[in-house]
């Protein structure tokens, strides 16, 4: 399987899901720095999460402008599965690739714990594998928003990725950790081949994490 | 001298306004052979103030111990070095950033993590972790909230956004700092052993080059102001404050780290307190060897910028390098790439002199040896006072049945409750290599690509300093130590932040003579020498010092990460023992200031064979895989120890013991101590080892059910006790 990571210069958690995808897919991806502008051929395109330019804007604005992205998208419009981890969520967002917006955490700090996230619809290359899955969240904003009827329209194309539940797979208030409408952690595009989250599946993927959840989103893409 | 008699063309005023004293403008004078302009003025008062020139401190200093078989660079540079294997070293230090943390909570703290963040990466390591040490007034105090949600936001703003996890710290809140809280921001990194870059310049005609961001007019005399008291006014002291730009941070650091692995860099320093100026005399210092700089050439934020602001602004993240002539252009490629200024902007010279011109016009012209070498030293007069005495306490005064409702208040005691709503706004898992979190022992991080560990711990009981600075002084080097043998790795060095107020007073000077012999004497015991520090003092608002703080942090390697040892308890049926022996001590305890609303009764004495022998003896069941869980007793003593373990891991305990005095056996806090899980079916065999190690060791309880029940007295649920443990900063 042939991976493409993007850096931005402020990315950090480049080689986290790097190490990640080598343990996990079996081969090392390209990392494809942000001034680049052409992925040719790829199997699967990661966003990975950071402060690409800082955020002093709104966050993933310019990351969205930047040379690569442009190939980003026409490899998105042409199926490549694209995948936005956290801030790759949000440049994900602010490209137009996905739909809604990720605001201020509801408690208005920076949170960095594990949460239990839900597959909404288990029937895409992401999620195949998966199942209730433990995994951290390390974000300021990371509160979906979208308006009713875009909403809606999610639902009504199962473009729900994940939801934050608990132990039990419940969905509840209290355990939406960021005040995400319809606890919602994560989308797909209307293809499904564009898959944005908040939580980190790179650090829940072997023992030391303390939980290696976040192997099945890789796994399902084995599949 | 008397203002009467001042005879120099220098007013008076301006010479004490940049904080130097009149004898030490004399000395200048007589270096010089003539009067310092005011550039050279300016430049003087930043390498002399005792920030940068340790004037008051250095004396004592040399008395620590500082080398060990695994210390690679101790004391001296930006960041001491240890050997850990495998060609790995770690790089760490741990700095202060008190005064601006005081007056711009966000702003201080963040920069304070950016500084110690270049500290370590200008060493050629990448940094793998950040810890803290904390200090805030008492929590009723009107500033206190403000300045915690500052300065917690500040360090994880910074940390985050450079993506270096914040692993863990220490957090208490006293009286004492109402008017000076204290800031201290460690880093830990890694670099390989025949990869570390030191600051000597070297090459004569050899390129002085300026990296980083440009400079502005902030922190313009952040030092100066750093080594100096506060007082009604220091509000005023603001614009000294520099400002973090966490972004910048990470480009310099990555470009910084890419030029590393080239035969490029011939010295290198970052541009910390006193910027240009104390990274550029340094540099010379070190190699012994002059610098010209052409300040025209300094990349500026701001127009008309005068020599004298260019040398002692201290704007972040800046670099100043010497380089190979032939690597210029790649090194100027690298930065282009990382959209970083790249500039050069001197040269290496054999004058021995720092020589600066702007405009084509000399401004200053100092030999090196004036500022470094013959720079003030003083042996500050000290009174010793007599420690606190002990006081014994006995059962009849306690009663037995409140024990519960007393535990209950100690875990919600803002000293002793949860962190988590601290870490929780840190990014503590970033780059993947978190293997402990905050809220154990010591935090772990693995070495990337490895199976092996650095287990990191701050620490310091100011309280205990306060009323004994020689027993407090040990305490805080042994306390860390604990804490990383109890993780399961093996301690090897400590980096040290001594906070204390101001050294002119005697008994202020008293306090950090006695914390170094403290800290020298388990240091030595421990074989866990000091490899890097910072002192800060004039910790004081309208008079009043703080207690004396000697924070620090240690640092040790875990071979095997399967040998990692966790706080929470793991397993119902298994038994709970204590080690180390148990003398009722509640003077200066958690539960007398608590509790009693005591602040007297004496500093517990540390026995140092003990703390060996204990501590050696946790180490061996941690190999022999003995042990299930493992926590040091520490502030709150036992109770407060098992509470922490239970609600960690989610598990209850039934506590079933016979003691005399249950107050003193549950909250004294005598030393050598840990609390360690065992499964029944090793527990015959640690206790034999015990036995032939000459350790004391009992049983405690045994884990199950979902409460903390103690024979006799009575039990408390765990949610009651997540609830206690948790409320206070949920609430703050």
């Amino acid at each position: 399987m042939k991976t493409h990571v993007i850096v931005f210069p402020g990315s950090n958690c480049d080689r986290d899901v790097a190490v990640a995808i080598q343990n996990i897919i079996g081969s090392s991806p390209e990392m494809v720095w942000h001034k680049d502008s052409t992925i040719k051929q790829s199997d699967l395109i990661v966003i990975p999460g950071g402060f690409s330019y800082g955020d002093y804007l709104r966050c993933g604005a310019m990351a969205s402008t930047s040379p690569i992205m442009k190939s980003v998208i026409e490899n998105a419009n042409k199926g490549v599965p694209v995948m936005g981890i956290c801030n790759g969520f949000q440049i994900l967002i602010e490209s137009g690739l996905l739909q809604g917006a990720l605001i201020r955490n509801s408690s208005l700090s920076f949170i960095c714990r594990d949460i239990i996230i839900k597959p909404t619809n288990t029937k895409t290359i992401f999620t195949n594998k998966s199942k209730i899955s433990k995994m951290p969240i390390a974000h300021n904003e990371g509160n979906y928003f979208a308006n009713s009827n875009q909403i809606k329209e999610i639902e009504d194309n199962d473009q729900i990725a994940f939801q934050y539940c608990d132990e039990n797979g419940d969905i509840n208030a209290l355990s939406n950790p960021n005040g995400s409408i319809n606890n919602i952690a994560g989308v797909f595009n209307k293809s499904k081949n564009v898959l944005g989250m908040m939580p980190h599946p790179e650090r829940a993927a072997e023992s030391i994490h303390g939980c290696d959840d976040g192997r099945n989103i890789f796994e399902s893409l084995l599949s | 001298m008397t203002s009467s008699n001042w005879q120099f063309d220098t007013e008076k005023s301006l010479v004490e306004s940049h904080g130097l004293k009149l004898d030490e403008f004399e000395k200048i004078v007589e270096g010089l052979g003539r009067e310092p302009n005011l550039t050279e003025l300016g430049i003087f008062s930043a390498m002399w103030n005792e920030h940068c020139s340790y004037k008051s401190s250095k004396y004592w200093l040399k008395k620590l111990p500082t080398s060990g078989e695994r210390v690679i660079q101790g004391p001296g540079e930006n960041a001491g070095v240890i050997d850990i294997d495998d060609g790995d070293v770690a790089v760490f230090k741990m700095e202060s950033h008190n005064h601006p943390s005081f007056l711009e909570p966000y702003q201080g703290a963040a920069t304070g993590v950016g500084g110690i963040l270049r500290d370590v990466f200008t060493m050629g390591a990448r940094p793998v972790a950040n810890m803290n040490a904390l200090r805030f007034g008492d929590p009723n105090h009107p500033k206190t909230k403000h300045l915690v949600s500052g300065v917690v936001g500040g360090i994880g703003g910074y940390g985050n956004c450079i993506g270096i996890p914040t692993v863990g710290g220490e957090v208490n809140f006293h009286p004492s700092y109402n008017g000076n809280i204290l800031v201290n921001a460690m880093t830990v990194g890694i670099a390989k052993k025949d990869k570390i870059f030191y600051s000597a310049a070297a090459g004569i005609g050899n390129p002085v080059v300026y990296v980083g961001s440009k400079t502005g007019r902030d922190g313009i005399h952040g030092a100066t102001m750093a080594s100096a008291e506060f007082d009604d006014d220091s509000e005023e002291k603001k614009p000294t404050v520099q400002v973090g730009d966490p972004f910048t941070e990470k480009l310099l650091l990555e470009a910084c780290l890419e030029l590393m692995k080239e035969d490029a860099i011939i010295a290198i320093q970052d541009m910390g307190a006193a910027g240009l100026t104390s990274s550029s005399i340094e540099m010379a210092s070190k190699g012994n060897v002059g610098i010209d700089i052409n300040l025209s050439k300094v990349p500026m934020r701001a127009a008309n910028m005068t020599a004298y602001e260019l040398m002692l602004s201290e704007s972040q993240e800046r670099m100043l390098m010497v380089i190979q002539p032939k690597k210029e252009e790649l090194a100027r490629s690298i930065f282009k790439k990382w959209d970083l200024e790249f500039e050069i902007i001197g040269e290496v010279t054999d004058t021995k002199k720092l020589i600066l011109h702007m405009d084509g016009e000399e401004q200053a012209s100092i030999p090196i040896n004036i500022l470094v070498e013959d720079a003030p030293e003083y042996q500050r007069d000290y009174i010793v006072n007599v420690p606190s005495p002990l006081i014994s306490f006995e059962s009849k005064d306690f009663e037995d049945k409140d024990i519960l409702s007393d535990l209950l208040k100690m875990i919600s005691h803002p000293n002793l409750c949860s962190r988590k709503w601290i870490w929780e706004q840190y990014d503590h898992m970033v780059m993947a290599d978190t293997v402990v979190r905050p809220g154990s022992d010591a935090a772990v991080v693995r070495v990337h690509g490895t199976n092996k560990g650095i287990a990191i711990s701050t620490d310091c009981s100011p309280t205990y300093c306060r009323h004994n600075p020689y027993e407090g002084g040990k305490h805080a080097v042994v306390e860390t130590w604990r804490n990383i043998v109890a993780s399961g790795a093996e301690p090897i060095a400590i980096t040290d932040c001594m906070n204390f107020g101001n050294p002119e007073k005697p008994e202020i000077m008293g306090q950090f003579v006695e914390c170094i012999r403290g800290m020298g004497d388990a240091c030595s015991k421990l074989n866990y020498p000091v490899i890097s520090g910072n002192v800060s003092l004039y910790n004081e608002t309208n008079g009043e010092g703080i207690y004396p703080t000697p924070a620090i942090g240690g640092v040790g390697l875990i071979r095997d990460l399967s040998n990692t040892m966790t706080i929470d308890l793991k397993n119902e049926g298994n038994v709970l023992c204590l080690i180390g022996e148990s003398n009722n001590h509640l003077g200066n305890s958690h539960y007398l200031s608590i509790i009693q609303n005591i602040e007297d009764g004496g500093t517990p004495s540390i026995n140092l064979d003990d703390e060996l022998k204990n501590g050696k003896f946790i180490l061996d069941c941690v190999a022999k895989k003995l042990l299930k869980s493992v926590h040091d007793v520490g502030e709150g003593g036992v109770l407060v120890a098992i509470a922490e373990m239970c609600i960690s891991g989610m598990q209850g305990i039934k506590i079933d013991i016979t003691k005399d005095f249950l107050h003193g056996f549950f909250f004294g806090e005598d030393q050598a101590r840990y609390l360690v899980e065992v499964s029944q079916n090793k527990l015959e065999q640690i206790e034999v080892d015990a036995s032939k190690s000459g350790v004391k060791i009992e049983r405690i309880g045994e884990i199950g059910g979902t409460s903390i029940s103690i024979n006799s007295i009575g039990e408390i649920e765990l949610s009651s006790l997540i609830d206690h443990h948790t409320k206070w900063f949920n609430e703050f």
